[in-house]
């Protein structure tokens, strides 16, 4: 705290923010950022966290149809977190300044927008597979990075979300794979769903290099680590060996290394098709935004339900549930990863000081602390 | 739920006791905060001076909370088996359930 003061007071906080980046430090909640900064974060936090929520969606489709009670279970596990995922990041553009239920506005107003990879439909089992193993494998890539992203809170769920991704992509390809030894119906199915994903996964690295005009100051403030061509090259180099494997064809005729380069060579990038999927003319935008607009309607009745309830128990004022939410300062974020375990241990120890209470046990181990 | 530190006893044992603060405390900006131990102290600015000599004194961190001890809801230890059963049986929630990609590279 005295620290911070003293700081604050001492030195310009434009330079200290600067002197923080150009260390590779991380920037919290309190500190003094640019209001550029800021805008940029929350913009590019909630963007991840819609897309999440609204990625939900393609693979909420199939759990009613999965093949066997296995893959129900996994894909009902596979969207649970999904949605966990969406919170986390939702929590984390809330240390910016931004409200819940102001994001959640932005995104049933179609004012908000989410990764254009969610618009695209999945009629069979196959995509499943495809989603899995291409857009969970290029999400992987592109958040990887992000776990040490200068901004704290966004790094911090970057790594929770990253650890739990892990199964997501391997489950996919476990998918294609059963699918490619099996009839030859299914191994047109698991080609027809490659061919399908695989430009679509190519575009959620974003624009080329040279038109994508916030990558550079994204860059320098060391929100993003490497640029969208770079995270593409790196993409495909994974995913190559990894369709000689599976046995399915990679649909770019073009695609080839170029040793010399030292890059992929590949046909161009549809971009008009990405920028009008982007501008809400994919196939499924429409859809994707109506269902969430009516989840968010049809729930309505349980979020007053919940805050009725908790009013008759404490006495307080009625005050709707997403109202409490958006006051929460939690959103200091980080509290989260305290152990509540340490807590719930103090209890039976019954003791009032949680420290006498870890004192008193001999052998128990340090809390988990964030894997950084 | 229950709240640790939230029972203090009898009214006069409660008049003689401040209230007890659970601190946690952030070792460097990129870490969250961590829950380092508790203090009893009047208010919260003295809470924070005191969590800052009690668990700071060889530059332990760079930023403190402290959060009123009756603040904190925790789940029942009595229940900790039924609370926390959900994910028994749901090894498919971790990769290393996927065998058949076992070798595969980058997956």
């Amino acid at each position: 705290m005295t620290t911070m003061i003293r700081e604050t007071a001492e030195v310009d906080e434009q330079i200290f923010f600067d002197a923080l980046i150009d260390a590779d430090e991380r920037i919290e909640p309190r500190d003094w950022m640019p209001e550029a900064y800021r805008r940029t974060l929350v913009r590019q936090i909630s963007q991840h966290a819609h897309s999440e929520i609204i990625g939900m969606q393609p693979e909420g489709d199939w759990i009613t149809r999965a093949p066997s009670l296995k893959r129900k279970a996994i894909l009902m596990a596979k969207v649970q977190d999904e949605a966990g995922h969406g919170l986390y990041l939702y929590s984390a553009a809330q240390t910016l300044g931004i409200g819940r239920d102001e994001m959640t506005r932005q995104l049933i107003a179609g004012e908000a927008k989410y990764s254009s990879i969610f618009n695209y439909p999945t009629p069979t089992w196959a995509d499943m597979g495809a989603i899995g193993w291409l857009v969970d494998g290029a999400a992987i890539c592109n958040q990887v990075p992000l776990c040490r992203c200068s901004y704290g809170p966004y790094g911090r769920a970057m790594v929770r979300v990253c650890k739990e991704e892990s199964f997501h992509q391997r489950q996919g390809f476990e998918i294609l794979l059963t699918l490619m030894r099996g009839s030859a119906a299914q191994r047109e199915m698991a080609q027809d769903a490659v061919d399908r994903w695989y430009w679509p996964s190519l575009m959620m690295f974003g624009p080329p290099d040279d038109a994508s005009p916030n990558s550079a100051r994204s860059m320098a403030w060391k929100i993003k680590r490497f640029s969208n061509d770079d995270l593409r090259q790196r993409f495909i180099g994974m995913i190559v060996p990894q369709a000689e494997i599976l046995g399915v064809t990679l649909p770019d005729p073009a695609l080839e290394w170029d040793a010399a380069a030292g890059r992929w060579q590949m046909s161009p990038i549809d971009w008009d098709e990405f920028h009008e999927v982007l501008a809400g003319r994919g196939q499924m935008n429409a859809e994707r935004l109506r269902r969430r607009r009516e989840a968010h309607e049809e729930g309505a009745w349980v979020r007053e339900a919940a805050a009725a309830y908790a009013a008759s128990r404490t006495g307080a004022p009625s005050r709707s549930s997403s109202e409490a939410r958006s006051a929460d300062p939690r959103s200091l974020s980080g509290a989260r990863s305290a152990d509540p375990r340490s807590l719930s241990e103090a209890r039976s120890a019954d003791s009032r000081s949680l420290s006498e209470a870890r004192s008193a046990e001999t052998k128990r181990p340090d809390p988990p602390e964030d894997p950084r | 739920m229950t709240t640790p530190g939230g029972s203090t006893g009898s009214p006069s044992e409660h008049r003689d006791t401040w209230p007890l603060w659970e601190v946690f405390v952030r070792a460097n900006r990129g870490l969250a905060h961590v829950h380092a131990g508790s203090l009893h102290a009047p208010d919260a600015d003295m809470a924070l001076r005191n969590a800052r000599d009690l668990y700071t004194r060889r530059g332990e961190g760079t930023s403190v909370w402290v959060v009123p001890a009756e603040a904190i809801t925790t789940s029942d230890p009595d229940s900790k088996g039924a609370f926390f059963e959900s994910p028994a049986g749901k090894n498919y929630r971790h990769p290393k359930y996927y065998t058949a990609s076992e070798g595969v590279p980058h997956l």
